[in-house]
């Protein structure tokens, strides 16, 4: 049974404003209501259509008002903070994070027209770590628990939809653990990143990372909303890069420093609310994790059209390369030019000093 | 006038000549670091979940250790047509030489002088990624941790893996008690095998206990840097960084007939007591295949 009336929290960002837009497209669904703290900019507004925006903190027990006067059957929960410096500190983070997500599924749990519960959350909840295996999947657990930050508030985030879960059995969610995000449009924490022109790195370590480009992220989220799968699904793209190789795709420098002057830049860098470093981050720079896919491509129905591959690629037509293929190419084709070059001059002189040796001797011959 | 005949100047059941190959000239090896060079810059290669770099590995670590196994070691490789030419298949060996540098031997044995030049998969454990490069540069030559999920997942798309069930207390153990294996585990990797049904190879691995003879074990600096052993060999610390070449010991490798595992079913991996008893099969078998080669070596650097 498709939704009617559909809530979508954290709007005001890309990603929540094309798929409020999307569901607004679709003419089956009634109401979509838009919430966010601050108002969306000028272009996701245009783009959102009948939307309807309601500027409200999920902190607040107004948003409760909200779900039981529209009568919402279906909430997508997208309002969670994946850094600091959106947010305006860490306890500001932490607490539209944990807080927000616990008033949102206390107002769900006394709306009775609620039906569905979307959350985005993250495969930041498997941690980062030498123990990790090379793929999670969703039965696994991290095996060091991430301690703080992102990945802490989005382990307490899904801990608290299982109990809202046990709570409101009838009430179907679905919980969608994606990769890092990528695309020309989205604003996520590798595409400030892989931004700079120069990325620092940790030496000795190559992180292995899995990207979901944009459109898939919003293919799978609209889907979940108006579909009905149940239960957790990983959402990545097929395959992995290095992060090294990453970067060296995108035609960035990589500068390899040492772990701790790592975590001196990444507090320099917060502080100009530049790119997160966070402790969690760091490590997830040294392990990076890949996640199996297979729920999403059997039972969830999905699969990505872009691999991590050409999300990156896609992804790179908006960043100009630094060091750029086409000059490598051209350098190492002169250098080519010349070697083969004097490789020819050297042969020239050599058969010249020392000819030949002749054909094989010809051997008696057979009268036939 | 008699008609012309052409005589051949070969009779027709002589082999063809054909020139003997000549090895590619410095240009085309130059052209193909070049070419190397800049895929390495442009980043367009590519890499498994697992962080395995086959590019790297062929053209740059695998060139590395080659003349360490012909040279230094001057490894010979038994039994290779034992080794499964397709499919999964999990490679058991004893572990020993304070640096495991017999994991790397086997790699390029399989690789080199296997018909099907097949890649060996390597299971190593946690500290080994938690270090800085070295951690890195496994992942980078196919190593990933030493887990259930990885090893059935690596099985299961039919790579050939290989695993050192001692771990480190066989490569960290003292130059008295070579050629004894150690524990065994805890019998992970059969259960690995049963529950994808590929066959065991025992391998047996002699020479390597010789290359760092650990006569003791500086306990309180292990425990400083924070390293399961810290070995004190005849050259090492002693002479310094020169006490980090590794002895030319005489290298044998031989692997064992497959046990095959795939009649007793995925549900035998939760009897514990078949896996014990495979455990100590496989255990037995490298034991005895030691004790017989080292009986073929006429001398440790013969």
């Amino acid at each position: 049974m498709p939704p009617s009336v559909v809530l979508v929290t954290g709007v005001s960002r890309w990603l929540g404003g094309a798929l409020a837009a999307e569901l607004a497209a679709d003419p089956s669904i009634e109401r979509v209501i838009g919430v966010d703290t601050v108002p969306p900019a000028p272009a996701v507004l245009r783009r959102l259509g009948r939307t309807e925006f309601v500027r409200a903190d999920i902190r607040n027990p107004l948003i409760g008002k909200v779900i039981a006067a529209a009568s919402v059957d279906t909430v997508v929960h997208m309002n969670i903070s994946s850094t600091p410096a959106g947010s305006g500190g860490r306890g500001p983070m932490k607490e539209l994070n944990v807080i927000g997500t616990m008033q949102l599924l206390a107002a769900c749990q006394r709306a009775p027209s609620v039906r569905r519960f979307v959350l985005k959350s993250t495969s930041a909840v498997y941690g980062a770590s030498s123990r990790d295996p090379a793929v999670f999947t969703e039965a696994m657990q991290a095996r060091r628990v991430p301690a703080g930050g992102f990945a802490k508030d989005s382990l307490d985030i899904e801990g608290y939809v299982r109990a809202f879960q046990r709570r409101r059995p009838e009430v179907k969610v679905a919980v969608l653990r994606f990769t890092n995000f990528i695309g020309p449009r989205i604003d996520s924490l590798l595409t400030g990143f892989f931004r700079m022109p120069v990325v620092p790195t940790a030496l000795g370590y190559d992180a292995r990372v899995q990207l979901l480009h944009e459109d898939d992220a919003l293919a799978v989220l609209a889907r979940a909303t108006t579909g009905d799968f149940v239960g957790t699904a990983n959402v990545g793209g097929e395959g992995t890069l290095l992060l090294s190789q990453a970067i060296r795709r995108l035609g960035r420098v990589e500068v390899p420093l040492p772990s701790p002057a790592l975590g001196s830049v990444g507090r320099l860098s917060r502080r100009f609310g530049f790119v997160d470093y966070s402790p969690e981050q760091m490590r997830f720079l040294n392990f990076g994790r890949v996640v199996d896919t297979t729920v999403l491509r059997t039972e969830f129905g999905y699969t990505p059209r872009y691999t991590t591959e050409a999300a990156l690629t896609d992804y790179a037509r908006t960043v100009p390369p630094v060091v750029s293929p086409r000059l490598v190419e051209s350098v190492t084709a002169r250098v080519r030019d010349v070697v083969e070059r004097l490789g020819d001059t050297a042969d020239a002189v050599g058969e010249r000093l020392r000819p030949a040796p002749p054909a094989p001797g010809l051997r008696a011959v057979r009268d036939a | 006038m008699p008609e012309a005949r052409v005589i051949p100047l070969r009779p027709a059941d002589d082999e063809p000549y054909v020139p003997a190959p000549t090895p590619p000239g410095w240009e085309a090896q130059l052209a193909g670091g070049l070419d190397f060079l800049r895929r390495r810059l442009t980043g367009e290669y590519e890499t498994d979940e697992f962080g395995f770099d086959p590019d790297l590995t062929d053209h740059v670590l695998l060139p590395l250790l080659r003349p360490l196994f012909h040279k230094w070691f001057r490894v010979d490789s038994h039994g290779l047509e034992n080794v499964p030419s397709t499919g999964g298949a999990l490679v058991v060996a004893n572990h020993s030489g304070t640096i495991p540098i017999d994991s790397l031997m086997t790699t390029v044995a399989l690789h080199d002088q296997h018909p099907a030049r097949r890649r060996l998969r390597l299971l190593g454990a946690d500290p080994v990624f938690d270090m800085p490069f070295v951690g890195t540069m496994s992942r980078k030559i196919g190593t990933t941790l030493a887990c259930n999920e990885d090893a059935e997942r690596l099985l299961t798309a039919g790579e050939l893996v290989g695993v050192f069930p001692e771990g480190f207390k066989g490569i960290g153990k003292p130059f008295r008690e070579r050629y004894t294996l150690q524990r065994f585990g805890r019998g992970g990797f059969v259960t690995a095998a049963l529950r994808t049904g590929v066959p065991i190879v025992p391998c047996a691995i002699v020479g390597a206990e010789e290359i760092y003879p650990m006569i003791g074990n500086a306990k309180t600096a292990a425990r400083v840097l924070g390293l399961p052993y810290f070995p004190i060999t005849p050259t090492f610390p002693l002479l310094g960084p020169l006490g980090m070449v590794p002895l030319p010991s005489k290298w044998l490798i031989a692997f064992g007939e497959p046990i095959e595992t795939a009649s007793y079913g995925p549900g035998a991996a939760e009897d514990p007591m078949l896996v014990f008893n495979l455990t100590d099969q496989v255990r037995e078998t490298i034991q005895h295949s030691l004790y017989q080669l080292l009986l073929q070596r006429r001398s440790v650097f013969g």
